[in-house]
């Protein structure tokens, strides 16, 4: 029997495609012949409007890149600033960015994981659950800077305020509790049948064409490579905590999830051992709001939820930066998807797809 | 700690096995000719001593008389990272090789150049607009770039 190839758009407004990602699928029947990912529906100019704002005011630029974690974005920025005019940040300031920082990685694969499942067919009730957590971890970050979702915490040499008293006690709370939830989680989903079933083997990425398609974060160390810039290159005081990079064997789908469910626990592990080593202080250098950095350019990339994040700035000696470039870990992580996807199913299409876990915001900047 | 190569460090590994490929360098970056570009880039990329194996990041700066084309270069087994740049002038039709075939990591990042900064990269297996939509004119993140005049108008002018 013959059978002619039917072009399916998926998205933009699909609510698989994690925001306004747009997949032109050829199909032959269920099966996938071709993939072209269409992007640029978020698209905001915000390299072009950073060059017009002052060092400071960018912070909230990107705030409003990845905002599912924002924390980290902002981490990201003003690290490539530091290095650009040599200001170094006071402890207590380095520590509580590690801890925003890890919260927020708690935060994103909690919303990865639930969306992942989501994806799966599992509706709602595991993405409800991720949810719940993730409003407890937000509430600490209302206390740190009264925002939950564009923090614009840090700052260029430290971060915004000194955390609240009742942050600590807040603090300890969570940490007490996740981790049995995450046991919960776990039991629920991690030897569930249908998952192991829809997920194992399904478009797998060598550790070789991920490292050649300059794919970072879980999904790199899924496909069992160890590079983690946390290890690789300490920024902040991630030189003081000890954790373990979790691996994952084969590339796939179930990898993916299952390197997020671990990375949260070592998370938790480094907020744990920053609660026990900081200590009282200034949390920031005293800095101009309106400075001018010397000509020059700099990068510091991060492990950010997603990947790799670096700024690159490039200074003319004015107040506003002559060149900034996010180097985005949900755009490149993509560069992948034709090759995950053609020879599966449209229903696996979905499932890789949010395996990836990006996050349009970024995607399109 | 991931070991920063200097421009000048990378210069004179380069200037050793690929003779005229570098113009210039300085400590952040070394400068490659746009003709040599791809292969400096395959050389790093295999070369045992050097192993570039993951290209962080590509991206471009408009420098109004010429462009800048950027390359952050991380090797993970020597957990070492540098910078390689070419220098484009002329604002008509800058153009280079594109490094896809040594890094398929390049594909979407030279994408985004080819549609905000208006770089050609000859050898790109899909060069096409990304972010911006087809159709669209002109390059908004060169320096020049200048919104075009709405066909509309606000209420109160704007």
């Amino acid at each position: 029997m013959h059978t002619q190839p039917v072009i399916v758009n998926i998205g933009p407004h699909h609510p698989s495609t994690h925001g306004v990602f747009r997949m032109r699928l050829t199909m032959d029947g269920e099966n996938i012949l071709d993939v072209e990912p269409v992007i640029g529906y978020l698209h905001r100019g915000s390299e072009k409007l950073a060059e017009e704002r002052h060092y400071t005011q960018v912070i909230t630029l990107t705030d409003r890149m990845d905002y599912v974690a924002s924390m980290t974005n902002n981490q990201a920025y003003v690290l490539s600033c530091e290095q650009l005019t040599g200001i170094t940040p006071p402890d207590r300031g380095m520590y509580l960015r590690v801890i925003a920082a890890e919260l927020q990685r708690v935060v994103s694969h909690l919303v990865a994981t639930g969306f992942f499942l989501q994806d799966l067919g599992a509706f709602a009730t595991p993405l409800m659950y991720a949810m719940r957590e993730r409003e407890r971890v937000l509430d600490l970050f209302e206390m740190l800077c009264g925002a939950r979702i564009t923090v614009s915490y840090m700052r260029i040499g430290g971060v915004f305020q000194d955390a609240p008293g009742e942050f600590w006690p807040a603090l300890r709370r969570i940490l007490d509790e996740f981790p049995a939830f995450i046991d919960e989680l776990e039991d629920l989903i991690s030897d569930n049948e249908i998952v192991l079933s829809r997920t194992q083997g399904v478009s797998v990425i060598t550790g070789a064409d991920a490292v050649n398609a300059s794919i970072t974060g879980p999904v790199l160390r899924a496909s069992g490579v160890s590079w983690d810039l946390r290890k690789a290159a300490p920024y902040d005081v991630y030189d003081r905590v000890s954790f373990d990079v979790p691996l994952g064997e084969h590339g796939d789908n179930y990898d993916r999830y299952i390197i997020r469910i671990r990375e949260i626990r070592e998370s938790l592990k480094i907020v744990e051992q920053c609660v026990a080593q900081i200590e009282p202080g200034p949390v920031r250098a005293t800095t101009a709001m309106l400075f001018r950095p010397p000509v020059g350019e700099s990068y510091v990339p991060i492990e950010a939820p997603k990947g790799e994040l670096g700024f690159y700035l490039v200074s003319d000696g004015s107040i506003a930066p002559y060149r900034m470039h996010a180097r985005a870990p949900s755009l490149i992580n993509l560069t992948l998807l034709k090759q995950m996807l053609v020879g599966w199913k449209l229903s696996d299409a979905i499932v890789s797809f949010g395996s990836i876990d990006v996050n349009m915001g970024e995607v399109d900047r | 700690m991931t070991t920063a190569v200097s421009g000048s460090d990378l210069a004179e590994v380069l200037g050793q096995r690929l003779f005229h490929s570098v113009t210039n360098s300085d400590a952040g970056a070394a400068w490659v000719t746009p003709e040599a570009l791809l292969d400096v880039c395959r050389f790093l990329h295999d070369d045992r001593a050097q192993a570039y194996d993951l290209l962080s990041s590509v991206t471009a700066v408009d420098y109004v008389e010429f462009f800048d084309v950027v390359y952050h270069l991380t090797s993970i087994a020597r957990n070492a990272a540098t910078v390689l740049k070419v220098r484009l002038y002329g604002r008509d039709a800058p153009t280079v090789a594109s490094v896809t075939s040594v890094w398929a990591g390049a594909d979407l990042q030279e994408r985004e150049i080819y549609d905000l900064l208006g770089v050609t990269f000859t050898g790109h297996p899909n060069l096409k607009r990304m972010l911006t939509w087809e159709g669209f004119q002109g390059h908004p993140l060169r320096r020049d770039y200048l919104e075009p005049p709405l066909p509309y108008t606000w209420p109160h002018g704007g």
